[in-house]
């Protein structure tokens, strides 16, 4: 199905956001949505949620006979895949762009990065070795797949153990998980990518943008960083046009961003050995929260009240006073009555009989401006009791009136 | 290959060049004449072809038409015969994808598409023997190949490799140099005003040293200008006698 487009008056409001320094979460130009990462009953299965983007990683291994030219070096494998589920953009079958572009950055960030040591993956040189997948499947989209989809990979990597085995000349023993422990991969180091959105020619910049952002944006800018400092991959995408000192601003940000994530995919890494070496329960089962069916939440973001009451009289004190028009019921006939009219209709030249058998229902005086918003509900307000002595019975003699309210000066026509 | 220098103590590269020297240009322009545009460019012993077509109608889905612009459509293919192994698959795999796609990005930022709304500019770029450097030498052939057909552009888009050695930054690599995998910084740039079109890196690189690697390959992307720029105007010229002046 194709993607809904999104609309200019949406488009200017987000730019125009942008250009204020905020974001639609209240979030600040620099900072990550909360990441959670949680792992499965398996070794090697996670997912990593960040914000509302949710990715699931699985590694799985298997012994092949390795590359002619590559004879002492395991494989490593890369897929992320884009299934409808995640955005009903994503159409089955069809490769789009967006999937070649970023499995290809994930293969770059990881494979060329060498961080995984593929010497170690050699059973028996130029016959057996160790081919390592990791499959990343999109399970939500919200913005900045690559972050999550990095993250999610190399959590899964950290998290998966392989069957040992043992080489006796030319005997080669593979055991199972019952028979020895498995084994974990040794990884040398960590490489985040973090993505930064350009507005505007470069002159605004967001970390982590959602999927909103990521619409209007004009172009990306990803960089993958391990915490050692070292830059494994830089790509530039989108139209924009890069001066060298935004790339050089941008590395300083992606440096301090990837420590603070690098620490808590260690801590939860350490939390769920804890959990397995205690007995306690662990697996997806735990970590998803049971009472909701769709296990999304919203997460309670802290609103600052401190000086909402200083603004709020300032508000009052400017603004114009409420208008002092009172909605007094109409009684058509006994069983029926009508509070307000509405405006009227500026869409075109009705019928005058379709014209009386419509009834207009309340509109908000504040909400409505000048005769702009037409809302025609039907609303039969059924045996209203008169308290008011005010009540207008109307007559069958159908005077125009022109009411002339104070202060909008809306010019209004009765029935 | 254990034991092979890129840079030995004297500071020599394996093909001889010194650190920041580029390899040696030649370039031709309008070798198709039934293309609006064409060119094929040589750097050292990578050899590319570009052709362009249009601006023309779209063809094809004419959904995918743009209201207010021209849409930029590449297609980057290596022949089979241009690496040392035969190539299996000349185009659709995820390299030569990727690369399509870096090269249509770059296009679409420097070409005005927004003066030919509706329609479709087609660019073919064609590596004919692989020697390192495949998309710079792809962004300098299409760039010469835009110029021939005559598509106003914000200004050239010079590419140039990097990598670093050593503590050294080395400019244009060739393949050999690539392949053995240090950190590579491909930078397409808009020469006169610095502006950088696609920055691409890969492998392990300290961020302190980010700064010089991109300064590295900003001076080669500005050499590799230079002498576009003359092979442009030679080509202005001998054309212009042959219409007699």
């Amino acid at each position: 199905m194709k993607e809904t487009p999104l609309s200019n008056c949406e488009r200017r409001f987000l730019l125009r956001a942008v250009e204020e320094r905020k974001r639609l979460d209240g979030r600040q130009s620099y900072d990550y949505r909360n990441v959670r990462i949680s792992f499965g009953a398996d070794y090697g299965c996670c997912i990593v949620e960040l914000g509302r983007t949710r990715v699931l990683g699985q590694v799985s291994c298997e012994l092949v006979s390795p590359k002619l030219n590559r004879a002492t070096e395991g494989i490593l494998f890369f897929n992320l895949e884009l299934s409808p589920m995640a955005a009903p953009a994503f159409e089955p079958g069809r490769q789009p762009e967006l999937l070649v572009k970023l499995n290809r950055l994930l293969e770059r960030c990881l494979r060329n990065s060498k961080c995984i040591d593929t010497e170690s993956l050699c059973v028996v040189a130029g016959v057996k070795v160790w081919q390592i997948r990791v499959d990343l499947h999109l399970l939500n989209h919200d913005g900045n797949i690559i972050d999550a989809a990095s993250i999610a990979a190399i959590v899964a990597l950290c998290h998966f153990r392989r069957p040992d085995v043992s080489v006796q000349g030319e005997e080669v023993t593979l055991y199972t998980p019952e028979e020895r422990d498995p084994v974990p991969l040794s990884i040398h180091h960590m490489p985040i990518c973090v993505s930064f959105a350009f507005f505007q020619q470069g002159t605004y910049l967001l970390v982590d943008p959602s999927e909103r952002e990521e619409r209007v944006m004009d172009g990306l800018l990803v960089i993958a960083m391990n915490k050692h400092r070292e830059i494994c991959t830089i790509q530039s995408s989108g139209g924009i046009m890069l001066l060298k000192d935004q790339v050089l601003r941008c590395s300083k940000i992606t440096g301090v961003k990837v420590a603070e994530i690098t620490e808590l995919i260690q801590k939860a890494l350490e939390n769920d050995r804890k959990v397995r070496k205690e007995g306690g329960k662990f697996g997806f089962a735990e970590s998803i929260p049971n009472q909701k069916i769709s296990a999304f939440k919203m997460e309670r973001a802290p609103v600052d009240t401190n000086d909402v009451e200083e603004q709020a009289e300032e508000i009052i004190m400017k603004a114009d006073p409420p208008s002092d028009f009172v909605a007094k019921p109409i009684l058509r006939m006994p069983g029926t009555a009508q509070i307000g009219e509405g405006l009227e209709n500026s869409w075109g030249d009705f019928e005058e009989s379709e014209r009386e058998e419509e009834e207009e229902g309340n509109s908000d005086d504040a909400t409505t401006s000048g005769g702009q918003k037409m809302e025609t509900e039907e609303i039969n307000i059924v045996s209203k009791t008169k308290k008011d002595d005010d009540t207008i019975i109307l007559s069958d003699s159908e005077e125009e009136e022109v009411v002339i309210l104070e202060p909008e000066e809306t010019h209004k026509k009765t029935r | 290959m254990a034991g092979l220098e890129l840079l030995s103590d004297e500071g020599y590269r394996v093909d001889g060049r010194r650190a920041g020297e580029l390899r040696k240009v030649r370039a031709r322009m309008g070798v198709f004449a039934k293309a609006d545009g064409s060119a094929y460019i040589e750097q050292g012993n990578t050899k590319a072809l570009a052709v362009v077509y249009g601006p023309h109608e779209m063809r094809g889905s004419r959904s995918k038409a743009l209201h207010d612009r021209a849409l930029v459509n590449c297609q980057y293919s290596m022949a089979t015969f241009s690496t040392g192994e035969r190539k299996r698959r000349p185009h659709g795999d995820r390299k030569s994808s990727e690369l399509t796609l870096h090269l249509k990005q770059t296009f679409e930022a420097a070409i005005l598409t927004q003066l030919y709304p509706r329609s479709q500019i087609d660019i073919y770029v064609q590596i004919l023997q692989a020697d390192g450097g495949n998309y710079c030498a792809c962004v300098n052939a299409a760039t010469l190949a835009t110029i021939d057909a005559g598509i106003p552009m914000r200004d050239y888009v010079c590419a140039s490799s990097a990598g670093f050695i050593e503590d050294t930054p080395l400019a244009d690599l060739n393949y050999v140099e690539e392949a053995a995998g240090g950190p590579q910084v491909a930078l397409a740039l808009l020469p006169k005003s610095d502006q950088i079109a696609l920055l691409e890196m890969n492998s392990r690189l300290h961020e302190d040293h980010l700064e010089q690697v991109i300064e590295a390959a900003s001076k080669a992307c500005k050499d590799v200008y230079a002498v576009l720029d003359q092979v442009v105007r030679d080509h202005v010229h001998e054309v212009t006698t042959l219409l007699g002046e």
